[in-house]
């Protein structure tokens, strides 16, 4: 190394590798896959820092009010890629209110100014507007990567801003966004000699669809992989589509429902049988058991399957995923039912992710039969199994504990008994022993949802044994601030801690304070918070920013309330930008 | 009634916590979904019967995406108009959705129009959405905007070719409507 030569050393104060060039180390840090890791290589000494810092080429900002986009920009002059993360994870689920925050558009303009050669933005659970995506196009030369998932804020014409204006465009994944239809046909603002698309996934867009621009944008993008349509498509012209574009690798089908007609099954079968390179499939919206069968010759190849918005029940639904015999992925709503899930156990042995969705999650009475018996048998024969996510409406201390002692593997386990305070159908008893069982058995987890009626002492094994636990999701739990100090006091790991209706207080917030710093976020609302802990906290943690939020219809006049006042919603994240400044009335900075 | 207690509570997008229900929308688009959820969040309501359910929803449980609310909602109710209706011959699948606004309502709904085989399914699913019809508020009518932006009395034509050139739904109160 160094210098070449072999001509004795003399004895240096500093060691030969602080002679070697930024390159070198640019070059040995590329092998790192981990930000964490890299983050931890710039921490060593200056000239590692350096050199990490200028060769940074993707960027995650797991929090987008963690720091400044100009703080970002100026650390990482390079980057080529960035992910920006917005709102906490609860805002899936109503429970932040509109107008909250995570603005994309500070980020886009710093990025148009330091980044000019950036190639890939993806936003999540951010506010995106029609001028942050003209932006983007008009400033980006070599833009290649769109992706905006759980997004809103903007509609067709930002998409057409990117059609027109992004001529390398490669992919655009648009994932569950809120998009207002301004009936723009911005799909034939691809021009005509733009063929680099290989992913386009409008899945969520809800207006129509020029047919013939979509079958001649797919027709001459010979490279496109990833294709997922929206509702507007029907099932006939998903059949020519399918024709244009046999190299593809991952449909969304759209919907899927037409009546039955034996030259419509058949053109859509021989589709299928030309797409010898499909492997991951979704959508199936709304569809017919009868079309099922045309999707029989793709089975044997697919590695992802995705039916959770399929409402299809029954024998043609359970033969189906049965043929798909190399399955790792597999989302499926409730209407599989248990038996449904024994024949998937018997016959996909090499899954890794399950997700069961609920279809009537607000009825209030059982219409599917789907119980702890599919997860147990799902996890007693599939050895590969890892993720779980299972929404079900009764469950046994006994299952859980059979599913832990079958797969000590999981890394992700969330389990959503839909009744709060549910307890153990057959004992009676909480789920305590069920869920301790999960942690003192999977060592690896990083993710973890209890439900169902628990205790303090649940929480006990959590904080003991949850070493690699990441990201924690608790809902109307626990009994005494015990259950919250446990958490806090252990889970070494711990990134992500979302809490809510648990009767948690002040107590163990205040004493745990420090551990906050360690965590990217945490979440907790209709507990039994007041707004003076918040304050202390607030205090005691200068780098950590503490929103409180009590009823989103009003202003939340902090100054005006006492100490002992209830705190309906509390978000604490660490950050290095200082408060920020564009919180709506309702939500106000401690 | 469940929706007419839900209906006095709305107030115009944002300022009002049945708003919390659903992330943030536009004011002028608001999907079935988030009329649905409001209603469940303040009296139980379960949209697939006339008589709500005597649960009480709370906001945000279960953790169900408002996205995929959404699409169920819609795929379960053109799947259950499709087991009790009879089939039109229409073919090639595809909606129709129009857009459907009452009188007094801060929001507008959608309806897919191929899901009904005709008007009395039409009026009936209408009257599960807004609890027009079978309320003792004063008599609603249904009326459309056809693809000339014309205001017709919606029963005049067959049903098949009213679906055809409906372009959006409103319900007038009696009054107006004469």
């Amino acid at each position: 190394m160094g210098r070449g030569g072999s001509h004795a050393a003399p004895a240096a104060a500093s060691p030969p590798w602080h002679a070697l060039p930024d390159e070198v180390w640019e070059h040995a840090f590329s092998f790192l896959p981990a930000d964490s890791d890299r983050g931890a290589a710039a921490a060593a000494c200056r000239s590692w820092l350096r050199a990490e810092r200028r060769s940074r080429r993707r960027l995650v900002i797991a929090n987008c009010y963690a720091a400044s986009p100009q703080d970002a920009v100026d650390r990482f002059p390079s980057v080529r890629a960035v992910e920006v993360k917005g709102k906490p994870h609860f805002a899936d689920f109503g429970l932040v209110p509109p107008g909250w925050g995570a603005a994309a558009a500070p980020w886009v303009a710093a990025a148009a100014d330091g980044w000019p050669l950036l190639e890939e933005l993806s936003f999540k659970r951010m506010y995106v507007t029609d001028d942050c995506l003209e932006m983007i196009a008009a400033s980006f030369r070599n833009f290649q990567v769109l992706r905006l998932v759980s997004c809103e804020g903007f509609s067709t014409s930002g998409l057409a801003a990117i059609a027109a204006g992004c001529r390398n465009v490669r992919e655009l994944d648009l994932q569950e966004n809120e998009i207002e239809d301004c009936s723009i046909h911005w799909l034939s603002l691809f021009p005509e000699s733009f063929t680099s698309l290989v992913t386009l996934n409008f899945s969520c867009l809800e207006g129509d669809v020029d047919i013939t621009v979509l079958e001649r944008l797919v027709t001459r993008c010979r490279n496109l992989k990833t294709l997922k349509l929206n509702n507007a498509i029907p099932l006939d012209k998903l059949a020519s589509l399918l024709r244009k574009a046999p190299q593809i690798v991952e449909l969304g089908t759209g919907r899927f429902s037409a009546d039955y007609h034996l030259d419509l099954f058949s053109k859509l079968a021989a589709a299928f049988a030309g797409c010898k390179s499909l492997r991951r499939l979704s959508g199936a919206w709304d569809a017919v058991p009868e079309y099922l069968p045309a999707f029989y010759c793709v089975c044997e190849g697919l590695t992802s399957l995705n039916l959770s918005y399929a409402t299809v029940r029954g024998p043609e639904l359970v033969k189906f995923i049965s043929r798909c015999k190399n399955l790792q992925l597999l989302w499926v709503m409730d209407l599989i039912e248990d038996h449904g899930l024994a024949a998937v156990a018997s016959s996909c042995n090499k899954l890794q992710e399950l997700r069961v969705f609920p279809s009537a999650p607000f009825d209030a009475a059982e219409q599917v039969s789907l119980t702890e018996r599919g997860l147990v048998d799902v996890s007693a024969s599939c050895p590969m199994l890892e993720s779980v996510l299972y929404f079900c409406r009764r469950m046994t201390n006994e299952a859980l504990i059979t599913i832990a002692k079958n797969r000590p593997n999981f890394t992700c386990f969330r389990l959503c008994i839909i009744e709060p305070h549910t307890p153990d159908y057959i004992t009676h008893q909480p789920l305590d022993a069920g869920f301790s069982a999960i942690v003192e058995s999977c060592k690896g987890l990083r993710r973890l949802s209890v439900s169902g009626l628990l205790t303090d002492r649940v929480f006990r094994s959590i904080g003991a044994h949850a070493d690699r636990l990441e990201m924690l999701s608790i809902a109307f739990a626990g009994n005494s601030d015990l259950g919250l100090h446990y958490i806090l006091s252990g889970c070494k790991s711990l990134k992500k801690l979302e809490i809510r209706d648990c009767p948690f207080g002040d107590k163990p917030l205040l004493a745990n304070a420090a551990k906050l710093e360690t965590m990217r976020s945490l979440w907790m609302s209709s507990c039994s918070l007041t707004l003076g802990a918040c304050r202390q906290l607030a205090r005691k943690m200068p780098r950590l920013s503490v929103e409180v939020m009590n009823d989103p219809r009003r202003a939340c006049p902090l100054d005006s309330l006492t100490d002992e006042s209830h705190v309906e919603t509390l978000y604490v994240y660490r950050t290095i930008a200082g408060p920020r400044s564009d919180t709506p009335a309702c939500v106000q900075i401690v | 009634m469940e929706m007419i207690d839900a209906e006095l509570r709305l107030g115009p997008p944002g300022s009002d916590v049945n708003v919390v229900v659903q992330p943030a929308r536009t004011a002028a688009k608001r999907s079935s979904s988030a009329v649905k959820s409001e209603a469940s969040g303040t009296g139980g309501g379960n949209d697939d019967d006339a008589a709500p359910a005597s649960k009480v929803q709370v906001v945000g449980w279960p953790p169900v995406r408002a996205y995929r609310k959404n699409a169920c909602h819609a795929a379960a109710e053109a799947a259950s108009a499709r087991t009790t209706t009879k089939k039109q011959g229409e073919q090639g699948g595809g909606g129709l959705y129009v857009k459907v606004s009452m009188d007094g309502a801060p929001y507008l709904r959608k309806v897919d129009l191929r899901t009904y085989g005709g008007y009395r399914e039409l009026r009936d699913a209408l009257d599960a959405l807004f609890g027009c019809f079978s309320s003792s508020l004063p008599g609603f009518a249904i009326a459309y905007e056809d693809k000339d932006g014309d205001l017709m009395l919606a029963g005049d034509v067959p049903w098949d070719m009213f679906i055809c050139s409906c372009k959006k739904l409103r319900i007038m109160r009696g009054s107006e409507a004469r």
